[in-house]
């Protein structure tokens, strides 16, 4: 990367190393303490692609989606990544359902939160607004979180995601607080993001509506099994209340409802 | 107007105290009026005895603050981050922590004397226990959120706990400082007037053998000031550090 320092943003530059790595989980079991949570889960996710597991509460998916982000260790059973076993961490990046903002770091510190586990820092707080841009909050950088509505906050945390360039981004629930605008808001920027860097998203979200609306493939999770694997071959971006997405929402809540 | 609002009352108590002196009711050996306080507040200014004893008695203050604060500051951090530290020490601390510490003073004084290091011994011993309980709570209450967030962001141990626990545990230390402060001149009253040759305490005490009830006064007073003065310094630093928390916003 041949980039001089006086040359502000460069458009190539964005766009470097941001392509997503496939995830392959074999025999995944998950037990805390007697109670087995996830029973052998084989899953394959190619790279790029956009993954959405529903499920009842308490069906395991977010235990998942905290194993696949190296949150937690499986019982039994590899999570590999690109087809390695080790050393994939800092690849993946976790939005959580909460913002999980430094209150006492100003917007832009909390982007570069993202960048910890690299070693120099130089141009940290350059590559932080440049990431803020990307989620249209570059003007806030020096404020305080707590100034921000909720939405603001989750984009923050958004771009504390993207500023790594994570090849998987993983989801768990991220706008499961947002009323209903923010939330379609918060959508179609996520689906840009993601069409923009080509990361492989894995999202875990309650809301079928939601999964439909943004992902490939759906899958549904049941009693720690994967009970449905939906892929959505639509184009984008999806607009709410689409005939087609609508039937094959319908089909996935008929089997979580069990009808 | 409203910034005048919380002067009112004090102006009142001393316009009644000036009048109750002046025409008699109270006598001059009980209270001397606020023109007689400010006349022995000038002399004392004067003769250079004031500034000494201030100077004394603010070494004493922080110097046993610095050493309290210090270590149950780090007691506080070390039993917030390891349970074994904790398992080991905070029952004994706990126990120690019901003594008043002023009960001790006729031990410290069979111990150290009356000299320099009594007076630093009980400041220290008076301060460490509320910085200690309000940094250990503090270190304690840190959002696990933002705990398990940072870890999965890859930041280093260190990174953690300056960016992290500290900050975290900030308004809880800021608490314990306060409380600290507090118990910090309490403690210190108390050792001049028991035993010194210098500082304020001394100058009221030596003053009460000459029935100088005005300087007596005076020292009263100047105690209240510093107490006030090192508190407004600890919420001043409280809103520069917290700023980012609108409890302490500046409005």
């Amino acid at each position: 990367m041949n980039v001089s320092l006086a040359d502000p943003v460069r458009e190539s530059e964005l766009r470097v190393s941001t392509d997503g790595s496939s995830v392959s989980l074999r025999g995944i079991t998950k037990s805390f303490g007697v109670q087995e949570v996830l029973h052998g889960i084989d899953l394959d996710i190619p790279a790029g692609q956009f993954v959405a597991i529903v499920g009842r509460s308490g069906c395991g998916k977010s235990t998942l989606l905290r194993l696949v982000a190296g949150l937690d260790k499986p019982t039994s059973g590899t999570v590999e990544i690109d087809g390695r076993a080790t050393g994939w961490r800092d690849t993946v990046r976790l939005m959580f359902q909460e913002p999980r903002l430094l209150p006492w770091q100003r917007v832009a510190a909390n982007v570069e939160v993202g960048l910890s586990h690299r070693k120099s820092g130089d141009d940290r707080r350059r590559l932080a607004i440049e990431t803020l841009a990307q989620v249209g909050l570059d003007d806030r950088a020096k404020e305080w979180p707590s100034v921000l509505s909720g939405g603001q906050k989750q984009r923050v945390a958004l771009a504390r995601a993207l500023v790594s360039h994570p090849r998987i981004l993983a989801f768990d629930e991220p706008l499961g607080a947002l009323d209903a605008l923010t939330r379609i808001e918060m959508q179609s920027l996520i689906e840009q993001v993601w069409q923009d860097k080509g990361f492989t998203a894995i999202v875990v979200t309650h809301d079928v509506t939601e999964a439909v609306t943004l992902a490939d493939r759906v899958l549904l999770l049941d009693a720690g099994r994967v009970a449905m694997d939906v892929t959505v071959d639509l184009p984008r971006p999806r607009r709410h209340g689409d005939p087609e997405a609508a039937a094959i929402e319908g089909r996935i809540l008929d089997r979580l409802l069990g009808r | 107007m409203k910034r005048a609002l919380p002067w009112v009352v004090p102006v009142v108590i001393l316009l009644a105290w000036q009048a109750a002196s002046q025409f008699g009711v109270l006598r001059d050996q009980i209270m001397p009026a606020p023109t007689a306080v400010a006349e022995a507040f000038w002399r004392v200014l004067r003769s250079g005895e004031l500034l000494r004893d201030i100077e004394i008695s603010t070494w004493r203050a922080f110097a046993g603050f610095a050493v309290g604060g210090g270590i149950g500051f780090a007691l506080g951090m070390l039993n917030g981050l390891s349970g074994l530290s904790e398992k080991l020490t905070d029952s004994t601390l706990q126990m120690v922590r019901n003594i008043p510490h002023l009960a001790l003073i006729p031990l410290v004084i069979l111990w150290f004397g009356i000299g320099e290091e009594a007076k630093l011994f009980l400041v220290a011993l008076g301060v460490f226990f509320p910085i200690y309980v309000n940094t250990l709570h503090g270190v304690r209450s840190v959002d696990r959120q933002l705990l398990e967030m940072a870890r999965a962001y890859g930041m280093s141990e260190r990174a953690i706990f300056w960016r992290v626990v500290f900050p975290g545990a900030l308004p809880s230390i800021f608490v314990g400082l306060r409380y600290g402060l507090g118990i910090m001149w309490l403690t210190l009253i108390v050792a001049e007037t028991i035993s010194a040759s210098s500082g304020i305490g001394f100058m009221a005490m030596n003053a009460r053998e000459f029935m100088m009830v005005d300087v007596v006064v005076v020292s009263i007073l100047i105690y209240a000031l510093l107490g006030k003065l090192a508190d407004s310094i600890a919420r001043l630093l409280e809103r520069t550090c917290l700023a980012w928390n609108p409890v302490y916003a500046d409005v």
